[in-house]
């Protein structure tokens, strides 16, 4: 069975090498974050962190991700130690039905690990591969900045 | 002490136990009918419930729909959950209060007048004690009788809560349907019809049933599905159906480039929406009349998520979790299709991706159960592709508006026509004898697919929703005309006929206030004396701003306002537009007046999005199609504004203390209304067919 280091632990997962990523994320390491909402790479919000780089879980197959360092929404932060961006998305209420939130908070972590102080076209920029339907991009901008000023704070 | 006359939805299921039941453990259960859709409802709704029992908001727990033991609200649409289950959970908790008042009495030996509440903490000089120390289910085992009054709205509290299924999204703990297991679940997919109309000429599933992991393979008619253990095999096997299957189709649809035309020419049933003359209506023949037709295209749903649905299938019946607007709608609907009784199937709410009206939610939710059947006592999870979604859920209609006015020759308004054509907005399940379910019109033995229909004006109407003027006119005479043939499923989308209208309205407004040189605010002002609308009205132009606003090359500004429905939230919106080779709008200054606020980043929350959904509606959707099939089937044949498009916006809202009302929909029309008003103050193109796109610019030009 393929081994996968997801979030800092190694796995295994029955699924076959071909299979995308995101259904041995999903339905073999219950990590539901990681979220299907369109198979092709057009929508954001299956995105994970390979080796720190954004990527579709959707299309990724698992054969691609072994030996690499996958992070999931889940692997961002804790119940105890949320990321500063789950912090922020909290505290904007930068959601409306949350279902794009795991995928804009993976792209915005890797906006903050190239870029600590983005400005807000900097961050309008780094999202716009991802969709959001229900209109809450300004929340979302606004939160991003957010953690990037708390994090810079501390 | 007099009774008050209860909420219409608690009039329906008076039990209070029906909708609290405190717990030993220090929280109180609370089962509204209504639903999350990701609009922030149980939130508000919560935060009600605190209001009232006067408890922290923490203690209160909102429990998923579930036709098992939730009373029944219908469905959770319209923009009415505030009104219906707000109102209603006010005066179930107020009489829960009292009761529970009178138990702590009794319990501290206490009069009730002596007793203080607070956190849920009944205080006397006797003693303490607490909601859940007398937690007590036949305490609520009663009828409401509206002797109590629920907290005047000055007494209220108006909060910014923190949403309650935020924390659960944003840590990417399970949380939505797509996210449910059970216990040896398997995975199910549909093969569908390439086009509306085609039926299944052949079918092999011979390689799909020899793929290792396939359970069933299960064939109704035009209905295939697959059925594995685990969802790449259920894929895989998809494919392989695909490969091996061969459908007869045909040229059922209109054509896309001439829909005006198309609604106009179909059988329809017309009513007469208004028909009012004022005593001052002038019999003179007009100066001029101003006519014009507007158009919007079949709207997509677009959610993020496919629709999705479980079900499992055990000796006493079905079980079926959905993100379905209404629990009880659809049982009705697949107790017909499906030939059991409603009382064998429980369907149970589970939150899904955002909802903005009736998606596929329902159909799915019959995929499910029918894969199910074939795989006793397994619950089987049914997800559609992304295409299924853009392609199969149901459309917000095409529409066609004409509107004619006639002018004195001042340039005032003598007279109002307007008629509107479409499809109706609702195919809504459990109100029709036969099912309204996608496959139960790809059964071996179909259901009749029955035109979609228009809810009555009285309770919202459908296409003809906000069609009638709110300015005073002489004379208005609005006629709807239902199309009559459904070659293209529609159903309820955000807002119904609204969007359209609005913008059809709000356009022909300021076209004739530019007509006579007149400023379409000012103009505003003049035709409406409703103090509410006149108000959020000024305060938009103060927030835009619109006096004083330095006209600049490329740029223009736009107004637009409504009273959604005709008597629900007033919005007024200011939208500033650039136009370069694209239209861009960068700014929307919204203010809205939904009476008692009860959380005001909710609202502002709803108002915004709303708003920004009715910019990406009306600068870059329109469903695709050839003669034959869906073609927009993917967010790069079907995109929807992003990042970098977004505008600014800017939301207010007016403090009042009249009955709370909803706000996620108030924003749509103003919002489309000032989007094509700022183009034509920015280039002189008047847009009326939605969407506004620079092709459409440069025709005008």
């Amino acid at each position: 069975m393929p081994e996968l280091l997801v979030n800092g632990a190694v796995r295994s997962t029955p699924a076959e090498l071909d299979t995308p990523l995101l259904y041995a994320l999903r339905n073999d390491l219950g990590l539901a974050g990681t979220r299907f909402g369109c198979g092709t790479e057009q929508c954001g919000a299956c995105l994970v962190l390979v080796d720190g780089v954004p990527a579709y879980a959707c299309t990724l197959r698992v054969a691609d991700a072994v030996g690499k360092e996958v992070t999931t929404v889940e692997g961002l932060g804790t119940d105890d130690r949320p990321h500063a961006l789950q912090r922020a998305f909290l505290a904007e209420n930068a959601a409306q039905c949350g279902f794009c939130t795991s995928g804009m908070l993976v792209r915005a972590a890797a906006l903050l690990a190239a870029n600590p102080a983005p400005d807000a076209d900097a961050v309008r920029q780094a999202l716009e591969p991802q969709l959001c339907r229900c209109g809450s991009h300004n929340r979302i901008v606004r939160a991003v900045l957010r953690a990037s000023r708390e994090s810079g704070e501390r | 002490m007099s009774t008050t006359a209860l909420p219409p939805s608690l009039a329906r299921n008076p039990r209070l136990g029906r909708w609290l039941r405190f717990r030993p453990d220090g929280f109180v259960d609370v089962h509204s009918g209504k639903v999350e859709l990701g609009q922030g409802i149980l939130t508000a709704l919560a935060a009600m419930v605190a209001d009232e029992l006067r408890i922290a908001p923490s203690r209160v727990r909102m429990i998923p729909a579930c036709t098992r033991d939730s009373p029944d609200e219908g469905v959770t649409s319209g923009s009415l959950s505030i009104q219906d289950s707000g109102s209603a959970l006010r005066q179930v908790c107020a009489e829960a209060r009292a009761l529970y008042l009178q138990a702590a009495a009794r319990a501290l030996g206490s009069q009730t007048d002596a007793i203080e509440l607070r956190d849920g903490m009944f205080a006397s000089s006797a003693g303490t004690t607490t909601y859940w120390a007398l937690a007590d289910d036949s305490l609520l085992d009663r009828d409401a009788e509206g002797r109590e009054k629920a907290a005047p709205a000055t007494e209220r509290i108006t909060r910014t809560s923190p949403r309650l299924d935020l924390p659960d999204k944003v840590m990417g703990r399970p949380r939505f349907i797509q996210d449910l297991v059970l216990r040896n679940m398997l995975h199910g997919r549909i093969l569908r019809p390439p086009s509306p109309a085609a039926h299944l000429e052949a079918l092999d599933e011979a390689a799909a049933r020899a793929l290792p992991g396939v359970v069933a393979v299960v064939r109704d008619g035009d209905f295939v599905g697959v059925v594995a253990e685990r969802e790449e095999t259920a894929l895989t096997a998809l494919d392989r159906l695909r490969r091996h299957v061969r459908w007869r189709e045909t040229d059922s649809l209109p054509d896309e480039s001439r829909m005006a035309e198309w609604v106009k020419a179909q059988p329809n049933e017309t009513t007469v929406v208004a028909d009012v003359k004022s005593d001052s209506a002038s019999r003179a023949a007009p100066a001029r009349t101003l006519r014009a037709t507007f158009t919007r295209p079949f709207i997509a749903h677009a959610s993020l998520a496919p629709s999705c649905a479980v079900a499992r299938w055990r000796d006493e019946g079905v079980h079926v979790w959905s993100h379905t607007q209404g629990v009880f709608n659809l049982r009705a609907d697949l107790a017909i299709a499906l030939g059991v009784e409603a009382s064998s199937i429980i369907v149970e709410h589970r939150e899904g991706a955002g909802c903005y009206g009736h998606n596929g939610a329902d159909d799915v939710a019959l995929d499910a159960a029918l894969l199910a059947r074939a795989v006793p006592g397994r619950g089987v999870r049914v997800s559609w592709s992304r295409e299924d979604e853009l392609t199969w859920a149901p459309f917000g209609a095409a529409m066609a508006m004409d509107i004619a006015a006639d002018l004195d020759a001042s340039g005032e308004v003598l007279a109002w026509r307007g008629d509107v054509w479409s499809n109706g907005h609702s195919s809504r399940p459990g109100r029709a004898k036969t099912p309204t379910l996608l496959a139960a019109g790809h059964l071996a033995k179909p259901f009749e697919r029955i035109p979609a229909i228009n809810m009555p004006i009285a309770t919202g109407g459908g296409s003809d929703r906000n069609a009638i003027p709110g300015y005073e006119f002489p004379a208005v005479h609005v006629e709807n005309h239902r199309v009559l043939a459904m070659p293209i499923r529609t159903s309820a989308l955000r807002s119904l006929g609204a969007f359209a209208n609005i913008f059809a309205v709000e356009s022909m407004v300021d076209e004739i206030a530019r007509a006579r040189g007149e400023d379409p605010v000012d103009w505003r002002l003049r035709h409406l004396r409703d103090p509410r609308a006149r108000a959020v009205i000024e305060a938009a132009a103060a927030r835009a701003p619109w006096k004083g606003w330095a006209p600049r090359e490329g740029r223009g500004r736009g107004f637009g306002y409504a009273r959604y429905k005709g008597n629900g939230a007033c919005c007024a919106v200011a939208a500033e537009v650039e136009l370069t080779h694209v239209v861009r709008v960068t700014r929307l200054a919204i203010v809205a007046d939904v009476g008692f606020i009860v959380d005001s980043d909710g609202a502002a929350n709803q108002l915004e999005g709303g708003a920004v959904q009715a910019a990406s509606w009306a600068l870059r959707e329109a469903v695709r199609f050839d003669r034959t099939r869906i073609t927009s089937g993917g967010w790069d044949t079907y995109p929807i504004l992003r990042f970098s498009e977004v505008p600014d916006v800017d939301v207010a809202l007016l403090p009042s203390h009249e009955p709370s009302i909803g706000a996620g929909e108030a924003a749509m029309g103003p919002t489309a209304a000032a989007i094509a008003n700022a183009v034509f103050d920015a280039c002189g193109a008047r847009v009326r067919d939605l969407p506004i796109t620079p092709e459409r610019i440069a025709a005008l030009l």
